[in-house]
């Protein structure tokens, strides 16, 4: 049995010994890439589960130990853990949990307190919580972030966002079913295991996996009827887990569409480009925006690639590039606005219109403090400047029913059957001259 | 042949329209949750008519899908239906407004066709005036009728049921007209509709006014006519407008393959069969045997048995006039019940007990002497002034006194009560902690009492259902109006009335013990628990209540009565020699009326309720202090928050030589105002500040307000906005600000989301913001030295302030940070000497922790001055929290307002003499995150904590309690000398 030791904080610490004998608990965000991260932990010696449950007792046991009015994710992502930690599955005194922690003006930030807060009411004080964070916060003898695991997670979610985007774009259309997944399980091994040996980080041989990859999704044999493109926007977890958004994208697939996820590349730029931003507006430290900004060019030359490789089969839709998608939102908010998803949430939205995706969900947990602004916020100026947006707010939280949000989204994509339909021309009318049939309703 | 069904949360709807498009059969009935089977039956009415002929078949409806996918029929979403049918019948129509039992839409037809649909919340429906309906004892009908009548519109919260009834329950209380209530019910449906709905777009032009509460409530048609200013032509009304998306459905399936009608009828009769329900729970009983054996256990707890026929003797009365009911008990010295009344006050609580008066002394006459009354609850001061009862005391204690009866040792007491929930932990003889239920009353009894109703059961039928439920639907554990729709999915899913009913209470519960009390295990409630009020005899409310905490708690058999019950035990203690409660004689001469008016003696501006008894005896309500009482005086207290409120809005004017720089006072306005002040004026402008917020400040602004979850802060700036633009200003300034000025009390210092980033919100939403030139800069204040530089920049580019003059704008904003912190420097001295004076004079210190702007009257609702009247000095956190080093805490302490409150907490501790009461506007993430801390913070010092949720709702009915409360628990502590 590993010590239990604390900091002088008194904040339990993950050991070496522990290292050894416990299992870290993750959750998932997004199906895709955390598989990835868990490979990654997996490699450099950690024993580690991502959770992937999905039942009404996570909720439960969130109400039970969070807050009620705190955000929706902190509350499924806790109650999860402390699910996992109760389902006999493990052995509570050999488990670790692993939290990401950002830093921020949302309250997300608070998601590892609220973490140990909930531990030490249901009486694991004795389960160590491990910080995932790269801003150097709470240090842990057992578990640290070197710069090769950071590169190795930050490549796996370019990786991640590129193996989403194509598969996103097949699954629907596929010929034969589940063949989109094998892919994805085969690339998700193959990229991981490409890490244990030398020369995985060299840009030539990132921009061929690029390649491969695409090359790969393409071959899959897909029958393109045409369906209805929905954008999936909001903030992040929400957005992408299925255990925040009662499996969206299945759901939206079930309704014969095909969704389309924004990834996470454009965030960890957004992520850097906030310190440039921050040094631009207040001023600071000249150190944080040299390095931020060069971190910024790295990622973007990264992005620049992977649009690359996917430009060469013109039938697959290819992300636009981060400094587009800035160029867009600036024409709504100011580049300051970067807590939460900040102006990447409107720019995304912008984009998805931008390329001809009109139909776009937008998710948040209940009350979402800084979707006030960026998503409902912007939503009427958006439909000012673009007519054609067809934008749903969906609300999540533990009481909300699935009906009410599916009715909302059926409703959205009532309109957009209807708008591809070319049912709705000419819809410009006012009241002093009315024409007559100018709108043709649904029928006949 | 076309038939349309729609089937909503409540109704179902059948017509069959013919090929001329006109509509020869149609019905709109209830459909009691029984949905299949209704829908079945509703179709069968058509059988003779259609039988052997081919039809087109369209559902629709929110509960309609599950129908249509379970008969294999085609399903249309209900606004596309009704766009549909809007086109074909009114395509002059520019919006639709459609309310229904559970949702409400509009639909924008001009310049882009757009639906709005409400979203998690679900005020300002249907369900919403049945409930209110239920509230004031009167059917929907006749709350139509009663609204013609109306003379002044009070305001009422329209978001959700839970503060409409938290509203409205006061003004029935105090004696408020029921006719003008039931206008401000319709009018607070409307301001629904705008606010929440609309979200931005204004409602002009031809409006189509559908479903059922517009069919059937003119009064709500005509307070919409008149909010709206519409015209009797631009307002159209249709005939069909109950069924109008029946209509719709039905236009909507000529696009469908026809089918042979007794195909479609035997598909629908056959998925009526199907039951499936997805979430259950276990029973709550699986024998008669263990129900027998609970309620034994149970029933052993009541008063001694008394004959009150043969009682000659001393007598104690104890009236609880609580929110939705009033409830007398007389007993004897030894504790016995001569006699109980316990009922609904239907809005009348005067009525209610004059009567029973009266029938205890026709009944009683001579036999007894009444030697000491007490009356407690919501209506306390109201029936206490009415009848001359000897005394009054807060519920709290009444609770207490009678929990204490049954168990001297209880340590916890829940109760549950028609629209309130308290719990309190007991330690040491005193009140030690106290949750009341402050936004949300999902977990009280009027709660189950509406569904009940709106499936037309008794609620003791109701109760008595559920009890042996086979399987219980789980239907989570949040607000009234979310509740309703998991109803609707089970109904969806086919569960039956028994299943539901006992899901409800093991919800009511849930939310008790999860949302309220927020326990994680038994132990931590407490080891000797007392439940009591009205919802608690509800058999399967209390079952539910023991196998959620694992653990038997004591319900006393008169456990719905507690309240009038230690009353009566308080009259007791009073030892008078005889009440001066009003005689036989003195109630039959008795009187009342009422008479609304308004007080004018401070900006406040409160509406009263003058309630007079005949005799010169008279009582008024509605006030926050008490100058209106005639007594000639405010008590003259220090009040910082005043001193506060009133010295920023001394800062404005200014010479004007660059022209008038308007500033809405509000968020991140409201404490930097001395900075920007001197900044400005010292540049050369004029300062306009937006005028003092009230409530018709807040609803010239309330169209443009897109996120209707806001806190209601962030919602006022949007009245502000409007206000100043029409005060001839230059310029509008409204910085966005993430950061905060660092007070080194956390890991950061920045602003919350919505106060960082407000002012660009407004400027995509607020359209009158295009016509003057709205300054909405990103600056860091925090970095005075970059903050010169940026903003002599911005200034120059914007007012062309030529370069030499950059200087003198970075020269005032060092002047202006001496003036901030000459603010601070002046409020903590005032502060000082208020707690100084408080201290000379022997008065407790409230600490009212917030943030800066809850010093704004109108976000406040006057709870400062409300405090203040009970003889306690009010200050403001900032006055305290600079005293108190940092401290650790157990979250991330990151935002500059928030961090203060952690440490005026902990100063606060250190204060024999101060108590810490915090403010929390309702859907303020970030207090989820501080409130806990902060209670945290307080009770390991041996602190009470006090939390006042508000909004816009103005209810200080549920503050007066709290404060009472804790006055008590301060005296039974022994902290008052």
């Amino acid at each position: 049995m590993a010590e239990l030791v604390y900091t002088k904080q008194g904040r339990l610490l993950f050991t070496e010994e522990m290292k050894q004998e416990y299992t870290l608990l993750m959750p998932q965000m997004l199906p895709v890439h955390f598989v990835m991260l868990k490979h990654i932990f997996e490699l450099h010696g950690y024993k580690i589960d991502m959770l992937t449950t999905n039942h009404r007792g996570i909720v439960d046991e969130g109400l039970k130990y969070v807050h009620n009015d705190t955000c929706y994710p902190a509350l499924l992502v806790i109650g999860q853990l402390i699910d996992a930690v109760k389902s006999g599955k493990y052995d509570p005194h050999k488990l670790g949990l692993l939290i990401t922690q950002t830093g921020g003006g949302c309250r997300a930030s608070n998601y590892i307190h609220l973490l140990r807060k909930a531990l030490h009411r249901a009486g694991y004080d004795y389960i160590p919580v491990v910080s995932v964070n790269l801003s150097g916060l709470e240090k842990n003898p057992g578990f640290s972030l070197n710069f090769k695991k950071i590169r190795q997670m930050a490549y796996s979610m370019i990786y991640g966002d590129l193996i989403v985007l194509m598969a996103n774009q097949c699954r629907p259309y596929e010929i034969i079913e589940g063949e989109t997944d094998r892919r994805i399980e085969k690339w998700v091994k193959r990229l991981t295991d490409e890490f244990k040996g030398k020369g995985s980080f060299k840009s030539a041989h990132i921009r061929e996996n690029f390649n491969l990859i695409v090359d790969d999704f393409a071959s899959i044999p897909l029958n393109r009827v045409p369906k209805v493109r929905v954008g999936i926007v909001g903030e992040i977890y929400i957005k992408y887990a299925p255990l925040g958004n009662n499996n969206l994208e299945e759901f939206l697939r079930s309704e014969d569409c095909e969704p389309v996820v924004p990834g996470l590349t454009d965030f960890i730029i957004f992520k850097c480009d906030n310190r440039v931003e921050d040094h631009k507006l207040y001023g600071g430290k000249l150190a944080t925006y040299v390095g931020a900004g060069f971190l910024e060019r790295y990622i973007k030359r990264l992005q620049a690639d992977m649009i690359a490789a996917v430009r060469r089969y013109p039938e697959f839709r290819a992300p636009c590039t981060f400094d587009h998608l800035k160029k867009l939102a600036g024409e709504y908010l100011g580049y300051g606005n970067k807590m939460g998803e900040g102006w990447l949430l409107t720019g995304e939205m912008l984009e998805l219109i931008d390329s001809g995706i009109n139909n776009i969900v937008c998710t948040q947990p209940f009350g979402c403090l800084p979707n006030h602004v960026v998503g409902k916020g912007m939503i009427r100026k958006i439909k000012d400047n673009l007519p054609q947006a067809n934008i749903v707010t969906i609300d999540y939280d533990p009481g909300a029913t699935q009906i009410n949000q599916e009715n909302r989204i059926k409703l959205m994509l009532a309109n957009a059957k209807m708008a591809e339909r070319g049912l709705r021309h000419n819809l410009k009318r006012s009241t002093d001259a009315p024409q007559s049939k100018d709108v043709v309703s649904a029928d006949n | 042949m076309r038939i349309g069904i729609d089937i909503g949360s409540t109704t179902v709807k059948v017509v069959l329209l013919n090929d001329q498009d006109e509509v020869i059969f149609r019905t709109y009935e209830r459909h009691m949750s029984k949905v299949r089977e209704k829908t079945a039956e509703m179709l069968e009415q058509l059988n003779s008519k259609l039988s052997g002929s081919k039809v087109q078949v369209a559902v629709t409806g929110s509960a309609g899908l599950g129908v249509a996918k379970a008969a294999d029929l085609e399903f249309v979403q209900e606004v596309f239906a009704t766009a549909g049918a809007v086109e074909r019948f009114y395509p002059f129509t520019d919006v639709v407004v459609e309310l229904g039992g559970e949702d409400a839409k509009i639909i924008f037809f001009t310049g882009g066709l757009e639906e709005r649909m409400n979203g998690s919340c679900a005020g300002g429906t249907g369900a919403f005036i049945d409930q209110m309906a239920t509230l004031l004892n009167v059917t929907p009908e006749e709350l139509n009728i009663l609204s013609e009548r109306y003379e002044k519109l009070y305001s009422i919260a329209s978001r959700c049921g839970v503060f409409a009834k938290t509203d409205i329950q006061p003004l029935l209380n105090q004696g408020a007209r029921k006719e003008d209530i039931a206008a401000s019910i319709f009018q607070a449906v409307v301001n629904q509709t705008i606010s929440g709905l609309a979200q931005g777009r204004e409602i002009k032009g031809n409006v189509l006014f559908l479903g059922g509460p517009l069919f059937f409530f003119s009064g709500l048609r005509k307070r919409f006519m008149e909010t709206l200013k519409l015209n009797s032509e631009q307002a159209v009304f249709p005939d069909n407008a109950d069924v109008f998306v029946a209509v719709g459905a039905a236009v909507y399936s000529g696009n469908t393959e026809p089918m042979e009608f007794d195909d479609v009828l035997r598909k629908i009769q056959s998925a009526s069969t199907q039951k499936n329900t997805t979430n259950t729970l276990p029973p709550l009983f699986k024998s008669k045997e263990e129900y027998q054996a609970f309620t034994s256990r149970h029933n052993a707890y009541c008063p001694p048995m008394i004959d009150a026929d043969a009682y000659h003797g001393d007598a104690y009365l104890g009236i609880d006039a609580g929110s939705t009911t009033t409830k007398l008990v007389l007993i004897t010295p030894d504790g016995g019940m001569l006699y109980t009344y316990y009922a609904s006050n239907g809005g009348n609580p005067v009525a209610v007990v004059l009567e029973q008066l009266k029938e205890i002394y026709s009944r009683f006459g001579d036999r007894i002497i009444i030697k000491g009354s007490a009356a407690t609850g919501y209506g306390e001061d109201l029936i206490k002034n009415a009848f001359n009862i000897d005394f009054g005391l807060v519920e709290t204690v009444a609770h207490y006194d009678a929990a204490a009866h049954f168990n001297p040792q209880v340590d916890f007491i829940i109760d549950i009560g028609g629209q309130d929930m308290k719990c309190f932990k007991i330690r040491n003889g005193a009140i030690d902690s106290i949750l009341l239920n402050e936004a949300c009353s999902s977990g009280c009894g009027s709660f189950i009492e509406t569904f009940a109703k709106a499936l037309d059961y008794s609620i003791a039928d109701f109760a008595k259902i559920g009890l042996f439920a086979e399987k219980p639907v789980d239907l989570g554990s949040r607000c009234t109006v979310f509740m309703n729709s998991s109803v609707k999915q089970a109904q969806k899913e086919g569960a039956g009335v028994d299943d539901i009913s006992a899901g409800l209470s093991i919800s009511i519960v849930k939310n008790a013990i999860y949302k309220v009390i927020r326990a994680s295990s038994p132990s931590e409630l407490g080891q000797h628990i007392v439940v009591q009020g009205g919802t608690f005899l509800n058999d399967a409310v209390l079952r539910s209540f023991e196998l959620e905490l694992g653990a038997e708690v004591i319900r006393p058999t008169i456990a719905g009565i507690m309240g009038a019950y230690g009353a009566a035990l308080a009259a007791r203690s009073l030892q008078l020699e005889k009440s001066s409660i009003l005689s036989m004689d003195e109630l039959e001469a008795f009187k009342h009326n009422t008479k609304s008016s308004q007080c004018g003696l401070c900006g406040n501006n409160c509406h009263l309720t003058i309630n007079t008894f005949g005799v010169g005896r008279r009582y008024i309500s509605g006030n926050r202090c008490e100058r209106p009482l005639g007594k000639g005086k405010n008590t003259g207290l220090p009040n910082l928050i005043k001193w506060k409120y009133d010295y920023l809005r001394s800062l404005e004017g200014g010479e004007n030589h660059r022209g008038r720089i308007g500033l809405p006072m509000a968020l991140n306005l409201f404490e930097n105002l001395p900075f920007w002040y001197t900044f400005f004026t010292k540049l050369g402008f004029e300062i306009v500040l937006s005028p003092e917020s009230s409530r018709s400040l807040y609803s010239c602004g309330q169209h443009t307000i897109p996120s209707d979850t806001v806190c209601y802060p962030a919602k006022l700036i949007h009245g502000h906005i409007e206000k100043l633009l029409e005060m001839d200003v230059d310029a509008i300034f409204y910085p966005c600000l993430p950061y905060n000025f660092d007070e080194g009390k956390g890991d950061n210092h920045y602003n919350c989301p919505v106060v960082a980033y407000y002012p660009e919100l407004l400027d995509a939403n607020v359209s009158g913001l295009k016509k003057v030139r709205y300054l909405n800069p990103y600056f860091g204040m925090h970095r005075p030295r970059d903050f010169a530089k940026k903003a002599a920049a911005y200034f120059n580019e914007i007012f062309g302030i030529p370069a030499a003059e950059t200087k003198a704008a970075s020269k005032a904003a060092y002047n202006a940070y001496n003036a901030y912190n000459a603010y601070l420097r002046m409020l903590h001295e005032k502060g000082e000497r208020m707690i100084e004076e408080a201290r000379e004079n022997g008065n407790q210190i409230i600490v009212l922790a917030g943030r800066p702007y809850h010093a704004d009257p109108e976000i406040n609702h006057g709870i400062d001055s409300l405090i203040s009247s009970f003889g306690l000095v009010v200050v403001s956190e900032d006055a305290v929290a600079y005293r108190q080093p940092r401290r650790p805490v157990n979250v991330l302490n990151q935002w500059t307002y928030h961090s203060r409150l952690y440490s005026a907490a902990d100063y606060v501790t250190t204060q024999p003499d101060m108590q810490l009461v915090q403010l929390v506007s309702f859907g303020c993430g970030i207090d989820a995150i501080t409130t806990d801390e902060v209670r945290t913070i307080l009770e390991e010092g041996n602190k009470l904590y006090t939390q006042l949720k508000i909004d816009e709702i103005n209810n200080l009915g549920a503050v007066r309690i709290r404060i009472r409360s804790l006055l008590a628990a301060i005296e039974a502590r022994g902290e008052v000398k």
